[in-house]
């Protein structure tokens, strides 16, 4: 019985003990994510100015806008010859390829990601 | 002063045939295309026949090109994007070294001439197409549809998201004539600025350094964007594809 007692008092301390030190090792990761966190902000400036994709991205804005509106004019065009219906065709087109040109801007500066529910 | 258009104007070299009335020519555009694929070809197998465990230059280039366009591709349409990869690969390629090519004095840029952007970029919205309705049947509409907007909206930016994915292989295409065509016309004029300064006399001479101090810089951000032009290309592509393979995202 005495033995027993003994036993479970080892095993309450044991448990207090490895309580304590899993505290340590969670406080411990929690300061390692937050200063991994910092370093990765510290890197993230520097690589950022080196990232091609950074610069394929400046790229890109410049030509999305255009295309939108070119794409909204050449249909508005065709529906005008095609039915007769000048200028509403071209009015009414030329706005949505302006619409259609203005989300590729956005799209490709990365404003927005996509269509669906923005992401968190 | 230089015509600085001259440099993209088609040659004929040798007539191969006619079809349809219609003359089949080998121009100097398709003897520079010619060019850039046996450069390709020659580069990839000289990097890939020796094998080494330490790669040489050769292979070292030809290692980082695979491995560049495979990252490219994994990183913007994930692991099922790999079966795009020779399409990707080749666009990468064929646009890159064309690119450098051009930039060597006296040859011809290829990819200065929009029919043959305007062919490879509809290559790559055909090749969507097909993939998107071939894998995802009507379900790739689902493109055009985006979640979470009001019904009484929607069939506007239905059309509008139409007109912005038909914009696409204009974008694609516009944007990789125009930045080589602009590169190589501004090249041209203010090379032949030095000329015409160096052929004033004393005063030229120190104003023609200037356009020569240009020129080298010019030839530096050329050859920036020749590859970059080509990177954006390829992630391009890949963009598009992801739409093919997850319509829904």
């Amino acid at each position: 019985m005495a033995e027993d007692t003994g036993d479970k008092s080892e095993n309450r301390n044991r448990s207090t003990e490895e309580a304590a030190l899993s505290a340590r090792l969670q406080s411990l990761g929690e300061r390692l994510a937050h200063q991994k966190g910092a370093d990765r902000k510290v890197e993230a400036g520097p690589s950022s100015r080196s990232d091609p994709s950074a610069l394929a991205r400046g790229f890109r804005l410049s030509t999305e806008l255009v295309a939108g509106v070119l794409v909204g004019a050449f249909i508005g065009w065709a529906l005008d010859k095609w039915l007769g219906i000048s200028p509403w065709g071209m009015i009414v087109f030329l706005l949505i390829g302006f619409a259609a040109g203005v989300i590729n801007v956005m799209r490709a500066a990365g404003v927005s990601t996509g269509p669906g529910p923005r992401p968190q | 002063m230089a015509d600085p258009i001259h440099q993209f104007e088609i040659t004929k070299i040798a007539t191969l045939g006619h079809i349809g009335g219609h003359e089949i020519a080998f121009t100097n555009s398709a003897l520079f295309m010619a060019i850039t694929v046996v450069g390709i070809w020659a580069l990839l197998m000289g990097g890939s026949t020796r094998r080494a465990l330490v790669p040489g230059r050769l292979q070292s280039i030809a290692e980082l090109s695979y491995e560049f366009v495979a990252n490219t591709i994994e990183s913007t349409a994930g692991k099922e994007g790999m079966k795009f990869f020779p399409l990707v690969f080749t666009l990468f390629m064929f646009i890159l070294v064309a690119n450098i090519i051009g930039l060597i004095p006296y040859t011809f840029t290829v990819t200065s001439h929009i029919i043959i952007t305007a062919a490879l970029a509809l290559l790559v919205f055909i090749t969507v197409l097909v993939y998107g309705f071939y894998k995802n049947g009507l379900g790739f509409f689902r493109l055009f549809v985006p979640q979470g907007i009001p019904i009484y909206i929607l069939p506007l930016i239905v059309f509008i998201e139409v007109l912005s994915f038909l914009s696409r292989p204009i974008s694609h295409s516009v944007r990789l004539f125009a930045n080589m065509l602009a590169g190589h016309i501004t090249l041209k004029v203010f090379a032949s600025f030095i000329t015409l300064l160096g052929g004033l006399g004393i005063f030229g001479i120190f104003g023609a350094t200037l356009p020569l101090i240009l020129v080298v810089a010019l030839t530096a951000l050329e050859l920036l964007v020749a590859f970059l032009q080509a990177y954006v290309f390829a992630i391009l592509t890949c963009i598009y594809l992801n739409d093919a393979i997850h319509p829904g995202h």
